[in-house]
């Protein structure tokens, strides 16, 4: 049901299994322990850098089906996207599977995006089980948006670290502990942030963007959760966005992090400002936050998934960055 | 002596291309590209040559040196068959430069994988 | 998004402008560039004294044992780690050319010998070979009209 200007409830969206598979620097961070697989070594096996991003996309799919007891034909659709031009991990990961599939593109806001498509389909009925997920992978983002991996050219401090990670959520009607209530459709926001290498900053004022628009529509404020969480703003972003709220005297410091710097240890693991990419905000969410739902130590989440919408083309043509930030919101139920 | 000034030098010029990397944020290509025109231009006025006499590899190896020999190279031939020796003298010296990058990029990435 | 959220965002953008970290940078750049051309040349020093060659020679020879160096080190990846260090103390000399050069092959190994390594060598380089040549053509004309 629509509420407000841009924000949806759920009454009949429940969460099932998640499913996170790493490469080895998610699985040398402080959550290696909430990842269900994890490789020591980038190609995870596969010849080239797209392969390995499908390997690690196939292992979450079938680690996902085994652990919420799932044949495919039990599932009604999965939901997912990645970096790559053209979304190709999915459509060929896919290739071995008979699964109705939706891709979707949201850059990093991906896997909320995801979310927020399946928790529809099963709200209104037309589905039961739905599959969302996403990936990323180091070397296919540098070898895309940047430069060869083996480049030496210099990284200011301001750039993040792509997440080599694949993570699948189910998404179900039938009654569990977690359940998706509610969600927030973010807008395309350019805050005019010319700089590829300062991605945190030019996707925090679409994060502000959206959470302040969901504060409005639910008639909420930060102490209604128990914590807010972005996808990737990374350290600079991080500070930029508890700013923009200490502008309009919203203090959200004590009950906000960021999946980018959750994921990593920042002073032992060089990951410059932080993890990004798709797979950050999904290793973090459908792996650990889950985890911490279940254990009792939150009850009710807001993740909101950050998105930078470039390529290089049209940032070579001296383009700005604009960002999308979507929402969901994930609670356990008590009874 | 010649080691120290190699030194001094070609740090010198490592430095200012940090400085202008930095102050202006830019990146690596900008640089190169910069310094190329930079070399190509100092030794139109032959101040590049009297920088190699003092300082040997610390003005030969920075990529200015390749904008110097390109000039270099094109204004020899012209002095001997005129001006179309521009277009036909200019890798003459360079030559080395690039035909050995070409060869050994070919032969390791025939034997190497990226490591990412 | 309304006005007021527009204004807090330009206020709030520039205060949390990033300054980078200039003096260290510089000072790594200095030294490590400084040392790769301090190698180069006691390589000429060796060819010229221990091999006899002619100094172009031996600067020719220089270059070339600085490239393989340079593609090596790539290939071994370690020129990417070195290069996050030293900034443009590695992409001013001839090893940073190189380094562009064994990268940018090794990355599109994937898509085969034809369509990956050779088609895709001289991207990133490639602005270095154009520049190159027409500044030289400028400058080298402006020389010889004004009578060499």
């Amino acid at each position: 049901m629509k509420i407000g200007k841009q924000s949806l409830t759920f009454h009949n969206v429940f969460i099932g299994e998640g499913a996170v598979v790493v490469g080895p620097k998610e699985n040398q961070g402080p959550l290696s322990d909430y990842f269900d697989k994890a490789y020591d070594d980038l190609y995870c096996g596969a010849k080239t850098w797209e392969k390995a991003e499908m390997q690690l996309f196939k292992d979450a799919i079938n680690i996902s089906l085994s652990k919420n007891n799932l044949a495919v034909c039990d599932v009604d659709c999965l939901i997912s996207g990645d970096l790559n031009n053209q979304i190709i991990i999915g459509s060929y990961t896919l290739r071995d599977y008979e699964l109705p599939y939706l891709g979707i593109f949201g850059a990093c806001s991906t896997s909320v995006e995801g979310l927020i498509i399946g928790g529809n389909m099963i709200e209104s009925g037309s589905c039961s089980k739905v599959l969302v997920g996403t990936s990323s992978h180091n070397a296919t983002s540098e070898r895309q948006f940047r430069y060869p991996t083996e480049y030496g050219g210099q990284k200011p401090q301001t750039i993040t670290s792509t997440a080599t990670a694949a993570g699948i959520l189910l998404l179900t009607n039938t009654k569990g502990k977690l359940c998706l209530s509610g969600a927030t459709i973010g807008k395309v926001i350019d805050a005019k942030i010319n700089d590829p290498h300062d991605l945190g900053r030019a996707m925090a004022p679409s994060a502000f963007d959206t959470i302040v628009t969901h504060f409005n529509d639910f008639n909420s404020k930060p102490n209604d959760y128990d914590l807010i969480v972005t996808g990737d703003l990374s350290y600079y972003g991080k500070d930029m966005l508890i700013k923009l709220f200490d502008e309009i005297n919203i203090n959200i410091k004590e009950h906000y992090d960021d999946c980018g710097l959750l994921l990593y240890n920042q002073e032992k693991q060089n990951v410059f400002a932080g993890g990004s990419g798709c797979g950050c905000c999904a290793a973090v969410t459908y792996g650990y936050l889950l985890s911490k739902l279940r254990d009792n130590t939150y009850k009710k989440i807001l993740v909101v998934a950050t998105g930078a919408l470039l390529n290089p083309i049209i940032v070579a043509q001296k383009e700005t960055i604009p960002g999308i930030s979507h929402a969901v919101i994930i609670e356990r139920i008590d009874d | 002596m010649i080691y120290l000034m190699a030194f001094l030098i070609g740090g010198a010029i490592c430095a200012l291309g940090q400085i202008i990397l930095d102050l202006f944020k830019l990146v690596p290509i900008h640089i190169t590209t910069i310094f190329i025109a930079l070399g190509s231009l100092f030794d139109t006025f032959g101040i590049y040559d009297k920088l190699i006499k003092i300082s040997g590899a610390g003005a030969t190896i920075p990529i200015s040196s390749f904008g110097h020999s390109l000039v270099h190279s094109a204004l020899e031939k012209a002095e001997s068959v005129g001006y179309i020796g521009i277009l036909t003298g200019v890798f003459n010296l360079t030559a080395a430069g690039i035909v050995s990058s070409i060869i050994f990029a070919f032969i390791v990435a025939l034997i190497l994988r990226p490591k990412g | 998004m309304n006005e007021e959220l527009k204004n807090v965002i330009e206020k709030v953008k520039k205060e949390t402008t990033p300054k980078r970290k200039i003096f260290i940078n510089t000072l790594k750049a200095f030294l490590v560039g400084g040392l790769i051309c301090l190698v180069a040349q006691i390589i000429i020093e060796i060819l010229m004294k221990s091999f006899g060659f002619n100094q172009e020679m031996a600067n020719s020879i220089a270059i070339t044992i600085m490239v393989f160096i340079g593609s090596v080190i790539t290939g071994l990846g370690l020129y990417d780690k070195i290069g996050q260090f030293a900034g443009a103390g590695t992409i001013v000399p001839i090893t940073g050319f190189a380094n562009s050069m064994t990268s940018a092959a090794l990355e599109y190994k994937s898509e085969g010998i034809i369509f990956g390594i050779f088609t895709n060598m001289f991207k990133l380089a490639g602005s270095v070979i154009v520049v190159g040549v027409i500044s030289a053509f400028v400058f080298g004309t402006i020389r010889y009209l004004l009578g060499i």
